[in-house]
């Protein structure tokens, strides 16, 4: 049979077929790839986790078995034996406990009660309730533990990653990104250097990081001789172990701070500094009036975006402390592992399912009462 | 000190240029901070070219002056591992690559589809869909139920079911409700999902291999894709799209000729970001890998391993040649990259 004889026909039109029906049905065919993918990797297992945190599964010889506990797994996070792992040690307030917890308590009431003078949706009370009932059960946690003299658990140190981890990254990231945008020689080097960090691999930071802490090996161990500090130990220091790694995170992550909010930074028409600069107003008004209104929708999802990160955290800690001392360093992702290492399935799914509450309240409150707002603004 | 040198130090000399005092003290902070950020760097280079005495006998800083460099380290690696260090490096490369690719391309499609056509999912379906969907898994999860058997009743229920009932149901979704789906999907802790995944791949056998790696990077970083080009494909104008279609242009022509390239910052930036994301991965990767398929992240932990205690100086040098690829690709795509990573986040 020679070539282009009918026989060649058919597959042409077919062909032409198929590029006609997957023309006609773009609309379906661009967006189904990645709907099921979605809901292949988030349905199924975020239904078999649920079914996984209300089971108890015991690994016997090889084959397991599962049975059904309810909410036996949650009770002893909460409540149970394991409370002192998950949300810390209650052992009675003290003073300091008693007034921040009852100053958040007021604070919050405060904003239900302007909230619920003006006008009220249904969606927005519900969202609100939870926003509301989350911090309150977080604040009088802390309330209870850190500031009653008590130690937290792995709840609290995630929070602690979060909060205190996004907000010196935010700060610094801003303030270098603030230097870069005025108008210095070499903005170009340090723009290169300052986006380095975020290349290496958190588990590469982690080590590089234990490196710097060490009091007697490290680069900086003659300063702490020096200092009277040489036998000290980061690892061993509740406190001291936590900040490390908070400096180590943001080490990494300021960089991408810093990138996008120089950018930012930089598309801010120079016209309107430059007519202010000409009536007189001082560099801080002209940051405060001018430039930071003009980045701020961008401030509040990038704070976002590393929000919704952080509270993922595990290599760092894994790496530099192993969680120790104690379960100070540990995060809920960790624990979480520690859980599945020692075969415990039921627990480790409950803390994370857990973990995902937390955040899933923390970000979608944060989107809608932070970032929506100011980009509607 | 008076009035007139402070004034010097302090009053800028003329816009556009900064009084001598200040440019000092911003000088002295970036360069603190330049210090800051490239001494742990410095310190984990000369540390692969240390011997174990050079580590372990306290602090030594500049090599030929402190210590004799030498190159045992990167031998180790690179001539008797040779073999364990280029497959884990070759893993690496395979797996962050095509997760790369294949979430730029479904991310940006996806994206394009909610930025352009209009999708009206009724309530009802979607809400039928996730209660079969339970119902398949209670099934196979409680009941013992062969999953393909399961899955297969569960789609040809939904469908029925849709069949029949799906008109009933007025309440419609909207292309925001889809992206705020999409985009919701980054909150999902790795540790919720991936246990669940690893039994999934181990159903279909397809654990330790890089198709299973790839397929869960591609979908961890959807939501990132998504979001980041989004408001990219919204700002193209709609005319340029009408015209070639005019032409007779089919869609995924006007996709790939015209948005495509103009929006070639946004893809660059989201593609540097993804590649990072991916090629340091570590959690998931740790469940789905265990020899053949391991990757990069998971040799740098292994360096911890055994009675030698950790081996510094073989972690440096991976941690050396780890960034090699995200650097090339940065310098590649630099140009791009700030104006990109802005117009994404933008509105977000």
């Amino acid at each position: 049979m020679r070539p282009g004889t009918p026989r060649a026909a058919p597959s042409i039109g077919a062909r032409e077929r198929l590029s006609d029906w997957i023309d006609r049905h773009s609309a379906q065919v661009f967006i189904w790839p990645a709907v099921i993918m979605i809901l292949v990797f988030s349905i199924f297992p975020l239904v078999a986790s649920l079914i996984m945190a209300l089971s108890r599964i015991r690994f016997r010889g090889g084959t397991y078995n599962v049975r059904f506990v309810w909410f036996q797994n949650f009770e002893k996070q909460l409540f149970g034996s394991e409370q002192f792992h998950f949300l810390g040690t209650f052992n009675g307030f003290g003073l300091l406990g008693w007034a921040v917890g009852l100053a958040v308590t007021v604070l919050i009431a405060w904003l239900a009660i302007s909230y619920l003078r003006g006008p009220v949706t249904a969606v927005g009370l519900v969202g609100r309730l939870f926003t509301w009932g989350l911090s309150l059960g977080l604040s009088w946690l802390f309330a209870a533990t850190l500031f009653s003299g008590h130690s937290f658990g792995t709840l609290g140190t995630t929070l602690f990653y979060v909060f205190v981890g996004c907000g010196l990254q935010f700060v610094i990231g801003l303030a270098l990104a603030f230097l870069c945008s005025l108008p210095i020689r070499g903005r170009t080097f340090f723009r290169v250097v300052f986006f380095i960090p975020l290349m290496i691999t958190p588990i590469g930071v982690g080590y590089a990081f234990r490196m710097m802490a060490d009091t007697t090996k490290g680069p900086f161990s003659p300063v702490w001789q020096w200092a009277g500090l040489g036998d000290f130990a980061w690892a061993a220091d509740a406190w001291a172990a936590r900040f490390f790694i908070v400096i180590g995170d943001s080490w990494q992550w300021i960089p991408f701070i810093f990138v996008v909010m120089l950018a930012a930074l930089e598309s801010v028409p120079r016209d309107y500094v430059e007519a202010a600069q000409v009536d007189g107003a001082t560099s801080w008004e002209i940051f405060k009036d001018i430039t930071w209104p003009q980045v701020v929708p961008v401030a509040a999802t990038v704070l976002l975006i590393r929000v919704i990160e952080a509270f993922k955290i595990v290599d760092l800690p894994n790496i530099m402390t192993a969680g120790g001392p104690g379960i100070a360093t540990e995060s809920m992702t960790l624990h979480a592992l520690f859980a599945w290492r020692s075969l415990d399935l039921g627990q480790s799914a409950a803390v994370a399912y857990l973990l995902l509450f937390v955040t899933v309240v923390t970000c979608v409150s944060f989107f809608n009462l932070v970032v929506l707002r100011r980009v509607r603004a | 000190m008076n009035r007139s040198a402070m004034q010097w130090l302090f009053e800028p000399p003329s816009i556009r240029d900064m009084a001598p005092g200040t440019k000092l003290i911003v000088y002295a902070i970036l360069t603190f901070w330049t210090a800051f950020v490239l001494f742990p760097i410095y310190w984990v280079l000369i540390t692969s070219f240390k011997s174990a005495i050079d580590v372990n006998s306290g602090p030594v800083y500049l090599p030929f002056v402190d210590f004799q460099p030498s190159l045992h380290a990167w031998k180790e690696l690179f001539v008797f591992d040779f073999w364990d260090t280029l497959s884990a490096y070759m893993n690496s490369l395979i797996i962050a690559l095509s997760a790369t690719a294949a979430s730029v391309i479904i991310g940006s499609m996806a994206s394009y589809a909610l930025a352009r056509f209009e999708y009206q999912p009724r309530f009802g379906v979607v809400f039928m869909f996730v209660l079969v969907m339970i119902g398949a898994f209670v099934a196979v999860g409680r009941y013992g139920v062969d999953w393909r058997i399961s899955c297969a009743v569960g789609v040809a229920v939904f469908y029925f079911l849709a069949r029949a009932l799906g008109r009933h149901f007025k309440a419609r979704l909207s292309n925001g409700d889809i992206l705020f789906w999409m985009i919701s999907q980054r909150i999902l802790a790795p540790i919720v999902v991936v246990v669940p995944i690893y039994m999934m791949f181990q159903q279909v056998s397809l654990l330790d291999t890089h198709i299973a790696i790839i397929l869960t990077y591609t979908v961890i970083n959807l939501p990132i894709v998504i979001w980041l080009m989004y408001d990219f494909f919204t700002s193209i104008p709609i005319d340029l799209e009408e015209c070639a279609q005019l032409d007779g242009a089919t869609r995924f022509g006007v996709f790939w000729d015209i948005v495509l390239p103009l929006s070639r910052s946004g893809l660059a930036a989201t593609t540097l970001l993804v590649m990072i994301l991916s090629w340091n991965e570590y959690l998931l990767a740790l469940f789905l890998s265990t020899s053949r398929a391991q990757t990069m992240p998971i040799l740098v932990a292994a360096m911890n391993a055994g009675e030698r205690g950790i081996l510094w100086w073989s972690m440096s040098v991976v941690i050396i040649v780890m960034i090699i690829p995200v650097v090339i690709l940065a310098i590649i795509l630099q140009r791009y990259i700030s104006k990109g990573l802005l117009l994404g986040a933008v509105k977000g």
